[in-house]
């Protein structure tokens, strides 16, 4: 995306910016926070109000709210990255085997994508949990096979459309390997749509990775995660707004900007799709 | 369209069948044995084998996937490790919960959806569009849970308006349950608005350039006639679609949503189920869920003609 597109997108450009925030902090937070995330305030002690000490207010144990919710981003970036990355790996790698050779590796593949697509996002990612365990690595494997076959159906139908042109049948004609065509030929063709999936994906796993911590299946206390800060504090926020509202706050912040840059970036690799969003997910 | 229907139909139960495998894999890849881990600190031996022995888990593999399968063809899901009551008595005490929360909130999300994403359509790039817009975007982006935090805290805890959590059934007290639904159908309801406000609004925009409608108009057609006959009809097949999916990842529990409202409902059990290790429940709750899913997409897709003739289903 040129600078140029991004000045006639605001929106894009503001979701830009908190994404690379994100990002900075999600590196940098442990030693951008002003205190350690499980040190205890023993002076100004439990649920205390925002002030200058805490910006964001103490929790139930006394802990300073803001610094808990920098070292979360790094959590919260860690699994949805990871996430993201093996699902974008895998499905557009299953993807373009489909596209590409049709037949019956095609229809095994898709029909195993359908399966798996049958299931609640939600649920599949718990059940895979309880079979290897709560934690955010475990939290991001079974984000990432949530979201494998969206990248397949994905990749699978940019390889289809390729698969048939004059170069692509050229390169066959002149003896080019299926993984050269496939590396050098489909790839780059799949890969606007995917860049645009991976944006919007990066939005479902922030979103799933807070809600399994939500629940106690993602990132344990006392580590720092913004779902999990949110459970823990849920019975203590009557009166004590601060505690529910920061955490969530910086979720929403995140998934606005990933779904902004999704948007923009759509509009910018294809202008035909404009308006458009996506069906799945929530 | 027979045919059309067959083959969904067979498509369908194809998946299904692979989902039905994925179900019961579930127990057999949970590390270590199932049955001793559900039991923790109850193991007896005696318990242990008479419990094995009824899960169907001391027979061969393919002879407990035939087993377990004949079973949830006939309704019998097992055993539940926890309560030792039927799964699908166990599940079926819940899927009131689950369906009113559903139905409410599908119905808030397209008494949101449908005026907001049509009259941003009749006014595009107006004022009203463009909040419309920002509004539907901060709508998909906010955490369901968190949003439904903040209901609790604002219009139950401060406001004292509605009660902050829990469940009653219809049949025992029709004021209180619908007391209990408000909340969490609002929360769930402003979310899948969200979602569904731009398919309205670009789908309506869609319909409302192409040549029907300017045909329409030439002729001096009312706008709410052109609105009502050529736009609403035409623009509702997308929309039905995505409100659809958005009925079937409903119905098939908001998780979270029912845990921060303490709401009885499948996705609250399907929780508990992983936290005590009740793998049968889990399996029979995953494979609900998943057949509801299929069941609503099958149903979409044959609505697809009655709504727009043009679609030919053969």
């Amino acid at each position: 995306m040129t600078a140029r597109q991004l000045r006639r997108n605001p929106l894009g450009a503001f979701g830009a910016v908190v994404l690379l925030a994100f990002v900075v902090v999600g590196i940098l937070g442990r030693r951008l926070a002003p205190y350690a995330p499980n040190q205890v305030d023993v002076i100004r002690g439990r649920l205390a109000a925002p002030s200058a000490h805490h910006p964001f207010g103490t929790d139930q144990l006394g802990r300073d709210i803001f610094s808990r919710v920098l070292a979360g981003a790094a959590v919260s970036l860690r699994v949805s990255l990871l996430a993201v990355g093996l699902a974008a790996v895998v499905g557009v790698c299953l993807g373009l085997l489909a596209g590409y050779y049709r037949g019956w590796r095609d229809a095994l593949l898709m029909r195993t994508m359908d399966v798996l697509f049958a299931f609640p996002a939600i649920l599949l990612a718990i059940a895979i949990l309880a079979v290897r365990g709560p934690g955010p690595d475990n939290a991001a494997i079974a984000i990432g096979v949530v979201y494998v076959p969206i990248f397949a159906r994905v990749a699978r139908a940019g390889a289809l459309s390729v698969r048939e042109t004059v170069y692509v049948r050229a390169a066959r004609s002149v003896g080019a390997s299926d993984t050269r065509i496939l590396t050098r030929h489909v790839l780059p063709n799949v890969a606007g749509p995917v860049i645009v999936q991976v944006s919007i994906s990066l939005a479902f796993a922030l979103l799933a990775e807070a809600a399994l911590s939500f629940i106690g299946l993602g990132t344990q206390p006392p580590d720092p995660s913004w779902g999990g800060m949110l459970a823990e504090g849920r019975d203590y926020m009557q009166g004590h707004w601060w505690v529910a509202a920061f955490p969530g706050l910086a979720i929403f912040l995140v998934v606005l900007a990933c779904n902004l840059v999704g948007d923009a970036l759509r509009d910018a690799l294809d202008p035909r799709q404009r308006g458009a969003i996506e069906a799945g997910g929530r | 369209m027979n045919g059309y229907l067959a083959r969904r139909v067979a498509a369908t139960l194809a998946v299904l069948w692979g989902v039905s495998v994925g179900v019961f894999a579930l127990i057999h890849l949970v590390p270590g044995d199932p049955v001793r881990l559900a039991l923790g600190t109850r193991y007896d031996p005696a318990t242990y084998a008479a419990l094995r022995h009824r899960a169907g888990l001391d027979r061969p593999l393919l002879s407990q996937y035939l087993h377990w399968l004949g079973g949830a063809l006939h309704g019998d899901l097992g055993i539940s490790f926890r309560s030792e009551d039927p799964v699908s008595s166990v599940i079926g005490e819940r899927l009131p919960a689950t369906m009113s929360l559903a139905l409410a909130a599908i119905a808030v999300a397209l008494l949101i959806a449908v005026p907001l994403g049509l009259l941003s359509a009749l006014r595009p790039h107006s004022a009203f569009d463009r909040a419309a817009t920002v509004l539907s975007q901060v709508g998909i982006s906010v955490p369901d849970f968190w949003l439904g935090i903040l209901a609790i805290l604002v219009l139950a805890g401060s406001l004292g308006w509605f009660p902050a959590g829990g469940y009653v059934p219809l049949t025992e007290n029709p004021g209180r349950w619908f007391g209990h639904l408000v909340l969490p159908a609002l929360t769930v309801g402003v979310v899948s608005g969200a979602v569904l406000t731009r398919f309205v609004r670009a789908s309506a925009l869609e319909v409302m350039s192409e040549d029907h409608v300017r045909t329409a108009r030439a002729k001096g057609l009312p706008e709410r006639t052109i609105l009502r006959r050529h736009v609403l009809r035409n623009a509702a097949v997308p929309v039905l679609t995505v409100a659809g999916i958005q009925l079937a990842y409903l119905l098939s529990g908001v998780v979270v949503v029912e845990i921060v409202f303490s709401w009885n409902g499948l996705g609250q059990l399907a929780l508990q189920s992983v936290q005590s290790r009740d793998y049968p429940v889990l399996q029979g709750a995953v494979l609900l869920f998943a057949l509801v899913f299929l069941v609503v997409n099958l149903v979409v897709d044959l609505l697809y003609a009655t709504l727009d003739p043009r679609i030919s289903l053969t």
